[in-house]
């Protein structure tokens, strides 16, 4: 108590508050004023370490993953010589078809050849090795092309081909001279051309719509890969989810909420509830496999299975979620509607369920978006590790077919070896962020739609 | 409103809800130990007695809402123009459109005045076409003594309104179904002074075509717009008769202590 000025006249002569004024501030509100500040700094401190991490991970994910949504092309004038490819003449799709990328290979060299040397660069490099610049699938993005369109035969097309991996992480910055050194895939020399042929525009970076439409592609083409049929198989899983999961789990907490008696069993059927949501989510994965691939016979790998896995993992969720809203709306509400004489259906369906739909449908985006990244169960039932190179044809192939998901697309490039893939991982993050991003707004937006309906 | 002036007209009316021997068990608690009353048509009945005392419990087995309530018991004969309410024939949605109910806070739904009078007409098949449907909430509205306030404002939403408001419009929406029996309990404890006589006015008004009772806390106000009177004390129905005998001169001593305030 030595900071509280004591009664008596100060030294000055002046008289000073009396001890218990208000006018002073005594210890023990000093310490609590003390202790609330310092609370106020933890959680400031809190925040902004959030908001730290936060920064970091935006900041490396679009660093790392912006580069994928552009890649290099090369532009190339390729004379479709009649006598290799349609030696009859006749056009005949069947005859077209058999010609194999080899057939088109040489045509693309003596493409390359012609542009080195309408450009003027002076290099040592034979037809073969000049090729080496180009994506393995040029030969093939070629011969689609013709077969696409037969009347192509006999001209001189000017084509956008992939560049090899390797050039596209020289425009990149990925790859330099330096690190060549221990590649055999590409020279100082292939470099120089390069160079050239950017200056005269031959060899380009541009936006990269492949990559979000196209398929997933061998190891050794990383410029080819593209998160597109993933997309789609995230996609069919998505739609398996929101139409098993939402009846089933909203049905279920009207049920336990709303009509259920309450007894052990049911007390037991609740706890058993909040319990599955905390179930890992690779348990449901290997009770997918067991039930749905091994019992049923469903197919493996396919976004049918992948949904109803997710489906099991996503139900607790939205149970609860579902429950909690319902058990905000105030009873005053069934009340007056049991009052007016309506049956506890007609008071649930039109009264309680209108005021929870806020929640429920918060509730039921935000389980979505974490089935969408999950890839724990997906590993279990083949998803994972299945290289999703071709579109599924029709809605009934999309469900049945064997597909891959996002995540699993990720967690797939993630781990092969070429650095390409690496970029390729970033950005297929950064795909998946923008879903999620765009499934919260809808979230919000279906909440701010409910809500305002008083 | 002068007691002279009601005790002149209650007597001529006949009964309307007999209750005979009642109890009422929430799981180990026993609320309502054996009530006897007889409940007059076209009167207003008061339902007096402290906290607790089990008045509101009686008043929620008059239309079995004490159904939805877990654990809930109720024997004992209740029975509304000589049916049996409580009888295993009688679904308890049908029995709620014929009984009425007003609640202690005025909770409107979240919906248009106009919807929150229209949905009990609504579920019940009152109406077979919009006109028809329109007159019901008008005249639902006026009976409610508030159509006069929100005629031009039909689709506005009625959590809006003030809190008298809302309890006037949950009145109308109580009577659109054409309830036999109202039930009020405690309609004007969430209420000002002002709202309350406006509603108890609107109670007084009631009781030209409905069996209204109504549960309060207030002595003046079961004074004011009861004809008749029942004094509930720990779930017995200790006295019941005319409003203007309970108050000037109660029989039992117990009656006597609580209107006089020493007991409640």
């Amino acid at each position: 108590m030595t900071d509280i000025p004591q009664t008596g006249p100060l030294p000055d002569g002046q008289t000073g508050p009396r001890p218990g004024s208000l006018l002073v501030t005594d210890d023990r509100t000093k310490r609590r004023n003390r202790a609330e500040a310092r609370f106020k700094a933890y959680g400031i401190a809190a925040l902004a370490i959030g908001m730290a991490f936060l920064a970091a991970l935006l900041w490396a994910i679009l660093s790392n993953g912006l580069t994928a949504f552009t890649q290099t092309y090369v532009q190339l004038d390729v004379p479709l010589l009649e006598e290799k490819l349609d030696k009859d003449g006749d056009r005949d799709p069947a005859k077209l078809a058999k010609v194999s990328t080899f057939g088109y290979a040489p045509l693309i060299e003596q493409a390359l050849v012609e542009q080195v040397e309408a450009t003027g660069v002076e290099t040592e490099l034979a037809p073969k090795a000049l090729s080496k610049v180009l994506s393995g699938s040029a030969a093939a993005q070629l011969r689609d092309r013709v077969l696409a369109n037969p009347e192509l035969i006999g001209q001189t097309v000017s084509v956008e081909l992939l560049a090899s991996s390797r050039v596209d992480g020289y425009l990149k910055g990925r790859v330099s001279r330096a690190s060549l050194a221990r590649d055999k895939n590409l020279d100082a020399e292939h470099l120089d051309l390069i160079d050239a042929w950017r200056e005269a525009g031959i060899v380009e970076k541009r936006f990269n719509w492949s990559f979000i439409t196209g398929a997933d592609a061998s190891d050794s083409r990383p410029e080819q890969a593209g998160i597109g049929v993933a997309m789609l198989g995230s996609l069919f899983m998505m739609l398996v989810v929101l139409v098993l999961s939402l009846p089933i789990g909203v049905a279920a907490s009207i049920y336990l909420e709303e009509f259920a008696p309450k007894n052990r069993f049911t007390d037991l059927i609740e706890v058993n509830i909040s319990n599955l949501a905390a179930v890992p989510s690779i348990v449901f994965g290997i009770l997918g496999l067991a039930v749905f691939i091994q019992f049923m016979h469903l197919p493996q790998s396919a976004p049918l299975v992948g949904g109803l896995v997710l489906t099991l993992m996503t139900l607790p969720t939205i149970i609860i979620s579902t429950r909690a809203s319902l058990k905000a709306v105030p009873p005053s509400i069934r009340d007056a509607a049991l009052g007016v004489g309506a049956s506890k259906m007609q008071a649930v369906m039109h009264h309680v369920l209108p005021l929870a739909m806020p929640g429920i449908l918060t509730g039921t985006i935000l389980g979505l978006a974490q089935a969408l990244g999950e890839t724990a169960p997906l590993l279990l039932i083949g998803m994972v590790g299945y290289i999703a190179t071709n579109y599924p044809e029709g809605v009934a192939e999309g469900f049945l077919s064997p597909n891959s998901a996002m995540p699993a697309q990720i967690y797939e490039w993630a781990k092969r070896a070429d650095p390409a893939f690496y970029e390729r991982a970033w950005g297929g993050i950064i795909v998946l962020l923008v879903f999620l991003l765009a499934m919260n707004l809808i979230a919000v937006l279906l909440r701010r739609r409910f809500e305002r309906r008083w | 409103m002068n007691d002279m002036r009601t005790m002149d007209n209650t007597v001529l009316n006949e009964t309307k809800i007999t209750a005979r021997d009642v109890h009422v068990h929430y799981g180990t608690t026993h609320a309502i130990k054996g009530v006897d009353v007889d409940i007059a048509d076209r009167t207003v009945t008061a339902f007096i007695g402290p906290s607790g005392c089990g008045k509101s419990t009686f008043l929620r087995c008059l239309n079995r809402m004490n159904d939805t309530i877990p654990g809930a018991v109720v024997t004992g004969k209740i029975k509304i123009d000589e049916a049996d309410i409580y009888d295993s024939r009688v679904d308890p949605v049908q029995l709620r459109a014929k009984v009425g109910m007003v609640f202690q806070k005025p909770n409107p739904f979240p919906k248009s005045i106009y919807d929150n009078v229209a949905y009990g007409p609504k579920i019940h098949g009152l109406a077979k076409n919009k006109a028809e449907l329109d007159e019901i909430v008008e005249k639902a509205l006026r009976r409610g003594a508030i159509w006069d306030e929100v005629k031009d404002r039909l689709h506005a939403p009625g959590t809006g309104l003030s809190g008298g408001q809302q309890q006037r419009l949950c009145i109308a929406r109580a009577v659109a179904t054409e309830p036999e029996v109202l039930l009020m309990d405690e309609p004007c404890s969430a209420l000002d002074p002002i709202a309350t006589a406006q509603v108890e006015e609107l109670i007084d008004e009631l009781r030209q075509n409905f069996s209204v009772v109504i549960v309060t806390h207030s002595m003046q106000q079961a004074a004011r717009v009861s004809q008749r009177t029942a004094f509930f004390h720990l779930g017995n129905l200790v006295e019941y008769g005319e409003t203007g005998k309970i108050f000037t001169n109660p029989e039992d001593s117990r009656t006597e202590s609580y209107i006089s305030g020493r007991i409640g």
